[in-house]
């Protein structure tokens, strides 16, 4: 199992670890629910330095990102970053990723853990255009730094002013006298809060530092568990959960990073394809009405107990009063405000289609 | 991590009280720490006979459930109702007031198969 450079400081935290995309990652420390509303409610850290980060550089580097993304990354300008997907070519998605536009030849591509090997293999396959590709992910830590209060915590470190980075957008700069450490307007929590991109042997010190920094707003490490509680109350895809190499970006809601005007790209005609002819089934947000929590892999019926779909996430978050869920719901019934049943233990609970986010 | 010298445990991770014919059964901290945040637990009806190592119940936490395994043949006598509104006392007092289900024991016999504090300590390796 891999570890990241902080996995000894979570042990000596009595986080619970758990083996995540081969690393040993930390799952929780003082509980789901008070990390949770510590992101919410003021600022916490999460170590997801397992993320898999490639750079992509050279005068073809934007040929090369334009033919595997499925945004148009020709949109991007220097400092911007970018959501975006890696469609494969037979309608699935390979992975879901950020790409950031350091300048015109210089890209990085920020992707899932789990599709680390994946993802290289599959650019490498598809770098007809020859521009310069380096996976770093063993050379970089990560920090989201995220939570209202996560900006006044970062502020102490750096003399760059904050406020100038717009969510989206990021500068390279010093942090606690460390160079070269990409600050990103970004996260996964919808909380707002940063994400810093650190060179692997100074995690340790900025971690160190953003504690000491975070006391007066009482900062908490947080672990994978309420980072996917955080995330699926905004309605954020998880790839493995609710994407991945057999759904489709359209069905799963991500039409908006997927720029059929754009020139050719992997996956483009299948995209195309489903737009045109519309879509037989649709990711959507469900709120369960009955006492009932719907999980990963569970049945979604109709009233009289036929399959018409499956949820791909699911749980009781803490911010909200009932349970949720995102599931896969075919036609007609994935319009918002339609009444399905989430088979639980072989009992049909109502649940109602809702607009996600589910939390705004 | 805490396991009491008087109650019997199951490899499921439950564990029993006896008190004469009756039984406490609750979930180990072991079992509580694993689940993380307790949403709340669902039982059989009071009156339903469950034979050992059948499913009495499940406990929904943030992020799983698990189903719950009677540690011996019994029929359940009395839910523990201040976790409706306290679910978090599965987590905060696993042994005390975060019990599961009061149950009247029908085959005594079978305690005898349970583990006690330290083979489960040691068959949970901590």
């Amino acid at each position: 199992m891999k570890s990241t450079p902080l996995t000894e400081i979570h042990i000596a935290l009595n986080a619970k670890m758990a083996e995540f995309a081969g690393y040993n990652m930390p799952i929780s420390y003082s509980g789901i629910k008070e990390e949770h509303h510590q992101v919410r409610q003021s600022v916490g850290v999460f170590d997801v330095s397992h993320m898999g980060e490639f750079t992509v550089k050279g005068p073809k580097a934007l040929e090369l990102l334009q033919h595997i993304s499925s945004n148009d990354v020709s949109a991007l300008i220097d400092g911007q970053a970018q959501y975006t997907c890696m469609p494969n070519d037979k309608g699935g998605i390979i992975d879901d990723m950020i790409i950031y536009r350091k300048s015109a030849e210089d890209f990085l591509l920020v992707v899932n853990a789990a599709n680390i090997e994946k993802d290289w293999n599959w650019i490498q396959k598809h770098n007809h255009a020859q521009a310069t590709l380096e996976n770093i992910s063993d050379v970089i830590a990560l920090l989201a730094v995220q939570g209202p209060n996560a900006i006044k915590v970062i502020q102490k470190g750096t003399s760059i002013d904050l406020n100038q980075i717009p969510y989206y957008h990021f500068i390279q700069g010093n942090l606690w006298n460390i160079d070269n450490i990409i600050i990103s307007n970004t996260g996964y929590t919808g909380s707002g809060g940063f994400e810093l991109y650190i060179p692997k042997d100074h995690a340790v010190t900025i971690w160190n530092a953003l504690m000491e920094a975070g006391k007066e707003f009482n900062i908490l490490p947080i672990g994978l568990a309420a980072r996917d509680t955080l995330r699926l109350e905004k309605g954020f895809c998880l790839y493995g959960n609710d994407i991945d190499d057999t759904t489709n970006p359209i069905e799963a809601g991500l039409g908006w990073i997927t720029k059929l005007n754009k020139e050719d790209f992997v996956g483009k005609s299948f995209a195309a394809k489903l737009k045109e002819a519309g879509i037989a089934k649709k990711l959507v947000g469900l709120k369960l009405l009955d006492k009932g929590i719907a999980r990963q892999g569970y049945e979604v019926c109709d009233e009289q107990g036929n399959t018409i779909g499956k949820v791909t996430s699911g749980a009781q978050t803490p911010s909200l009063e009932y349970p949720i869920a995102m599931a896969y719901i075919d036609k007609p019934y994935f319009k918002t405000d339609s009444n399905v049943y989430v088979k639980i233990r072989e009992k049909l609970i109502l649940a109602k289609v809702v607009k996600m986010p589910f939390l705004s | 991590m805490n396991f009491p010298q008087e109650l019997k445990y199951t490899k499921d991770h439950e564990w029993i009280k006896v008190d004469g014919n009756f039984g406490y059964v609750g979930i180990t901290d072991f079992a509580q720490k694993e689940l993380g945040d307790i949403v709340y637990p669902e039982f059989s009806t009071i009156g339903t006979q469950v034979a050992k190592d059948e499913i009495f119940g499940s406990i929904e936490a943030v992020k799983t459930v698990s189903d719950l395994f009677m540690p011996v043949t019994g029929k359940i006598v009395e839910l523990n109702t201040k976790l409706d509104a306290a679910p978090e006392l599965v987590n905060s007092d696993p042994y005390g007031d975060g019990w599961l289900v009061k149950i009247e024991i029908l085959k005594p016999e079978e305690l005898n198969d349970l583990m006690d504090a330290a083979s489960y300590q040691q068959s949970i390796g901590v």
